[in-house]
């Protein structure tokens, strides 16, 4: 086995989802059947994945890269040679993330053949999915920010095409469109974050930038620079991972068939802002991860504040995801790089089975999506009840499942970065979010399994799903059992995943623009007297925060499950009631803290505005002064024209006139008899005598 | 290839044709059509064959040596003249890497224009022949390397240009005729007078050893050719070639069309019959752009450099507040109008650069622009011919009705867009990378970037008020795309898209001229001022 076989086969996962796409549109109207062809070839592209896993982390210890040259611009004024590089690196974690990826593409293509039956686009559905898959497995597998943000903006347009697949609908061409304006808002900050990068060091590629900033080559020569240029390409995250204040769109995105929801809003695309972070984790200063934090603390705590009082199937679970992304995206930002990617991992599948769940319901129900009319769902449904709980209970972080290992070992990082680093807020904001999220969970299991249907008629034509969407149920909520990750249950230390498949890298930032956790030699004198590294210290923290944080989290875990059976299911306390006791707080809840309001009124109203302002200044003031000169130039001619005719022909004519004039006048003198001159001379003479009066 | 006249060939070609045409009774329309067709095709194959033998490594600009192609004999020579001596003008031509992609360009937009006129219903012989004498215009200042010769064509194409807006266009046809007329002139009034300064400020040797003043570009872009009395010379401390450069450019500008000077665009857009709007903004646009790093450039390095930054603002504004003030249009015509103009911006971001990947990316955008925008006025006029009318507003739902064609659009928008994997992704990325890294125009190049948020925002609002949604009653005998327009669309977006992933197919063809452009502003030159040339 060599590393040439392993990027072959990695370039050819990466295509074989453009070549189904093809396939499948230019031949989806003659040939209906077709769309096998996309699922075929996904199971094909899903084998081959695990083959890269299994041998890159079987044989390969260091990363795989093939790289050629895009563009080559010669020899360069200033620069000498220059060229644009683009190429596939395959490391653990996006040999990981090729097979989580391809893995619940080809699940979601599965349960799409019977969700989607019937569609007028049946076709055209599968070569989107197709075309998604393909631009995510770039992300996952690009070596540098170019081809990063090429594929970026790719699956930014498979998401608009999937969220308004059907765009009869005017609410699903809006989320779509919302969607793809929402993520260019944080794509122009990865744009100028990457255009900073590039301006500095020539190259797009990771593995160079970063080598040149180990050497110590700061961007433009300051910190602030590289602080800026790690928030900023943070920014094209905040959009794709939906994180506030860009988290708006992903709510919206629900507008889309269900399984698109799983696939892309919840298990994959939307996690490719957290796997962004991870790939420029070790260019982050201490100031940009603090930013980060924040920004996904105050996210996961946001959402999980407006998932409580949520209404649709899929709305609770958009602002759940939005939810935990914000814990990976927090998890970056206080330094759990392993646990913000084992949680996007077991998130990826326990929240891809949860949506497909939500998914069979809505199709049981016949496209209702409202909780309130549903009920009783768990004696219809068994199956789709048996896996939405075992993945409701891995969200809420129940032990035995996956999402326990991930969420508690993020929650102890956050509890090791308050304790290291004083900021206590992060993990005060994570612990309550765990409340929360196993109590709007447990609510909405409640509200749809549980208790009496509320509308019968829908009740009596629900049925359990077919084969094809059971059986992407059953796989993904059986991922969500700890065994997969670790032979511990209880910790994931021990297992494979954390212990030895993914490792935190050495941060390349200058030791004193780190936090004080992530130096590794500047106090050496003091490790060696404490017998600890820096690292080290980091370690001990997490150790020493394990326990705490499991018992915390699994306290409040418990709690959150209580009050949800407390007020749902037993109806011991009278939810509706506790709302309107606090009505303010439940309305900006259920309003989503009006947030949507707030960008209509400001940067929408303001932008239209601003754009209907100019186009008056366009037509009335530059052209008003392009046709005024027309007009002036005009109006000139013309008083030339007159000038012309009246003033200067006029003299012309004048003078003619005034010499007829004179000629006729005078002819009358011109007699021709000697009376009459002798009188006008006799007459001349006495004019001249009184006039001169000589005497 | 050597000695075989294929720049005049490529340029005078459409003449030919048009004497053809002159000479085919009226009655025969499709005699007169296949002919343009005829004629334009074998253009295109012309460029290509060009293209085939054209040499990627030589630079031009600013060295006959390195152009390729050269056609170069005296057209022009009177002697004896009191102070003047000798006037000399040569009819010289020869192609670099800059001119290269305009010349295929050229000719692949007349190409498409020729299909899209198939509709045109009167007077076809005029129109054809006018249309025939537009094209050569338009080749011949890609291809002049005499700046009198360059002037002519400049010119020539002027006229062409005004009748078929006059005659064949809209409602107000006659208004954006004569205003993109005067307008127009007013620009190359400018461009005469810096002409005719550059011509008595610098001399050439010709064979009989005397030297003469020289309309020759490349003449005038050799400081050492300028006498130091001169009144654009470099040496005479009093010179004007501040108020020359302004001058000139404004006259380019105008061309472009760059704020403020842009308000005849939107109206020659909406009036003109379709081929002739894919024509303007295909082709006629870049001639503005072109000359700036023909002449401007290379001619006065020194004042390029100093007006950078505000070359670099107009770039901004034109971004900015063509998108913007494409937003708020209700006329689907106008609204590409303006993108238009808002892409061109990046054009002129790029150039203010002074640096490869800067300018490298606006001679691509140039291209991608022709190429998008003339797809993009396509579509207008296929939706114009079904309905006769532009409104945004009165459609929607036609991708159910006109799938194929909503699939080209998708195609066209999302190039438009800056969509990676299609052309316009690359020239604009490539555009901000160069302004980027000039630290004096870093914060301007950071504001443009918004364009790229405002544009998706028009284009994906237009392509939902249009395509999405419910289908009116009354339009839902709307035929989709019929063979001739597949004809048209598709050239097109295999271009767009081809360019998009292997963008060396075009790049290639201009690094090195573009290299040598950037040196010879940025870097020579400087040198040579330094040392007191």
């Amino acid at each position: 086995m060599t590393e040439s076989l392993i990027i072959n086969i990695a370039t050819m996962i990466l295509f074989l989802p453009l070549l189904g796409f093809a396939v499948v549109l230019f031949f989806g109207k003659k040939y209906p059947k077709i769309y096998l062809f996309e699922v075929a070839d996904m199971l094909l592209v899903l084998l081959l994945s695990i083959f890269v896993m299994i041998a890159k982390i079987g044989y390969f210890p260091g990363s795989i890269v093939y790289s050629f040259n895009w563009i080559d611009f010669g020899n360069v004024p200033f620069f000498g040679n220059t060229v644009i590089e683009l190429g596939i690196e395959i490391d653990n974690v996006s040999a990981i993330m090729l097979v989580v990826v391809n893995l619940i593409s080809f699940l979601v293509h599965m349960f799409s053949i019977g969700y989607m039956k019937g569609d007028s686009r049946y076709t055209r559905y599968f070569a989107y999915l197709g075309l998604f898959t393909f631009s995510m497995l770039g992300i996952v597998i690009t070596h540098n920010l170019l081809m990063m943000y090429i594929f970026w903006e790719l699956v930014g347009l498979s998401s608009y095409l999937l969220i308004g697949f059907w765009y009869e609908k005017k609410s699903a061409s809006d989320a779509g469109k919302k969607a793809f304006l929402v993520n260019r808002v944080g794509d122009i900050g990865m744009f100028i974050g990457i255009l900073i990068l590039y301006a500095n060091y020539h190259t797009f590629t990771f593995a160079d930038i970063y080598a040149q900033m180990q050497s110590g080559i700061l961007p433009f020569g300051s910190e602030a620079w590289l602080t800026a240029a790690g928030i900023l390409i943070f920014m094209g995250a905040v959009g794709k991972s939906a994180q506030f204040p860009l988290h708006v769109w992903l709510p919206d995105a629900m507008e889309g068939p269900t399984p698109v929801s799983a696939l892309i809003h919840a298990a994959t695309m939307v996690a490719a802002g957290v796997y962004l972070l991870i790939k420029i984790f070790v260019m982050l200063t201490a100031d940009a991860m603090l930013v980060i934090a924040v920004t996904g603390a105050v996210t996961s705590f946001v959402a999980a504040t407006i998932a409580l009082t949520q209404n649709d199937i899929k709305k609770v679970l958009a602002y759940s995801t939005v939810s935990q992304l914000g814990y990976m995206v927090m998890a970056v930002g206080s330094g759990a790089y392993l646990f913000a990617f084992f949680h996007l991992v077991t998130h990826a599948f326990f929240k891809a089975c949860l949506f497909l769940g939500s998914g069979s319901v809505i199709h049981a129900m016949h496209h209702e999506q409202d909780i309130r009319a549903m009920g009783g769902l768990r004696k219809k449904m068994p199956l789709t009840y048996m896996t939405f709980l075992i993945s409701t209970l891995a969200i809420s972080g129940v032990p035995l499942t996956s999402g326990f290992l991930s969420k508690d070992g993020l929650l102890a990082g956050t509890l090791a970065f308050g304790n290291l680093t004083g900021h206590w807020l992060i993990p005060i904001f994570g612990f309550t979010v765990a409340l929360m999220t196993a109590f709007y969970m447990f609510r909405l299991v409640i509200k749809t399994f549980h208790g009496k249907p509320r509308d019968m008629h829908k009740y009596e034509h629900a049925h359990e799903s077919t084969f094809v969407m059971a059986m992407p149920l059953v796989v993904l909520s059986a991922l969500s059992i700890f065994i997969w990750y670790t032979p511990n249950p209880i910790s994931a230390d021990a297992g494979w995943f954390a212990s030895s498949w993914v490792q935190t890298p050495e941060s390349v930032v200058p030791q004193d623009l780190r936090f004080e956790f992530m130096q590794t030699d500047t106090h050496e004198t003091a490790a060696a007297e404490h017998h600890i590294t820096h690292s080290e210290m980091y370690t001990e923290a997490m150790h020493s925060a394990h326990y705490p944080a499991m018992f915390l989290s699994l306290g409040l875990g418990g709690l959150g499950i209580l009050l949800a059976f407390m007020m749902y299911q037993w109806k011991k306390i009278n939810s509706w009631k506790l709302a309107m006791s606090m009505k303010p707080l439940y309305n900006f809840s259920l309003n989503k803290w009006y947030i949507d309001e707030l960008y209509h009124a400001t940067v929408i109203a303001g932008t239209l505005g601003l754009a209907k302002m100019l186009t008056w200044f366009d037509q009335k003031i530059i052209d008003g002064i392009v046709n005024g000169s027309a007009w002036l130039a005009k109006f000139v001619s013309k008083m030339s024209d007159l000038f012309d005719t009246f003033v200067v022909d006029g003299l012309v004519n004048f003078t003619a006139f005034f010499s007829g004039f004179i000629g006729l006048t005078f002819r009358r003198f011109q007699t021709g008899k000697v009376q009459t001159y002798l009188v006008f001379v006799i007459f001349s003479l006495i004019v001249l005598l009184v006039i001169f009066r000589p005497f | 290839m050597d000695g075989f006249p294929i720049l005049s060939l490529l340029t005078f070609l459409p003449v030919l044709g048009m004497i053809i045409i002159l000479f085919l009774p009226k009655e025969q329309s499709n005699t007169i059509k296949y002919t343009t067709l005829v004629i334009t095709s074998l253009q295109v194959v012309f460029a290509v064959i060009l293209l085939g033998n054209y040499n990627y490594g030589a630079g031009g600009i600013f060295e006959q040596s390195s152009f390729q192609f050269i056609e170069k004999f005296r057209w022009i020579e009177i002697t004896g003249i009191s102070w003047i001596g000798t006037v000399k003008v040569d009819y010289f031509m020869g192609v670099d890497g800059i001119s290269v992609p305009m010349v295929l360009l050229t000719a692949i937009i007349s190409f498409i224009a020729t299909l899209s006129s198939w509709n045109i219903k009167s007077q076809l012989k005029g129109y054809f022949a006018l249309f025939l004498l537009l094209d050569t215009g338009m080749m011949g200042v890609f291809v002049s390397l005499d700046f009198f010769l360059f002037y002519i064509f400049w010119e020539l194409m002027l006229l062409p240009m005004y009748f078929l807006i006059g005659i064949w266009g809209g409602p107000r046809k006659e208004y954006a005729a004569i205003k993109f007329f005067i307008y127009t002139l007013f620009g190359s009034i400018f461009i005469l007078l810096v002409m005719i300064g550059l011509y008595f400020s610098a001399t050439e040797t010709i064979a009989s050893g005397e030297r003469v003043f020289t309309f020759n570009m490349l003449a005038l872009m050799d400081q050492t050719n300028y006498s130091p009395d001169g009144i654009l010379s470099p040496f005479n401390p009093e010179n004007m070639r501040l108020v020359a450069y302004i001058a000139l450019f404004v006259g380019f500008a105008i061309k472009i069309p760059m704020f403020p000077f842009h308000t005849w665009l939107p109206d020659a857009h909406v009036e003109a019959p379709t081929p002739i709007s894919v024509i303007l903004a295909g082709v006629l646009l870049k001639m503005g752009t072109y000359g700036i790093l023909r002449i401007s450039y290379p001619m006065f390095p020194d004042i390029t450099r100093d007006l950078m930054w505000y070359i670099a603002l107009f770039g901004m504004v034109n971004i900015i507040y063509g998108a913007l003030v494409a937003l708020a249009q209700k006329d689907f015509k106008k609204l590409i109008a303006y993108s238009s103009i808002s892409h061109m911006g990046y054009v002129l971001l790029g150039m203010a650069s002074l640096s490869t990947t800067g300018i490298a990316g606006a001679v691509f955008q140039m291209f991608n622009h022709g190429t998008i925008t003339a797809m993009l006025f396509l579509i207008v006029g296929v939706i114009y011919d079904r309905t006769h009318t532009r409104g945004i507003n009165d459609f929607g739902g036609l991708a159910n009705q006109m799938p194929v064609y909503t699939g080209f659009v998708t195609v066209a928008f999302f190039a438009a867009i800056g969509l990676p994997s299609l052309s316009g992704f690359v020239s604009e990325a490539l555009v901000f990378v160069g302004a980027f890294g000039q630290e004096s125009i870093r914060v301007l190049t950071m504001i443009s970037t918004l364009g790229i948020l405002l544009g998706a925002a028009y284009m994906l609002w237009t392509l939902q008020r249009i395509f999405f949604g419910t289908l009116p009653e009354k339009w839902n005998k709307l035929l989709d795309i019929d063979k001739r327009e597949y004809a048209m669309f598709i050239p097109l977006t295999i271009i767009i898209i081809f360019l998009g992933i292997y963008p060396s197919a075009m790049l290639d063809i201009m690094n090195t001229s573009v290299n040598t452009l950037v040196d010879y502003v940025a870097v020579s030159f400087q040198n040579m001022q330094l040392s007191g040339f």
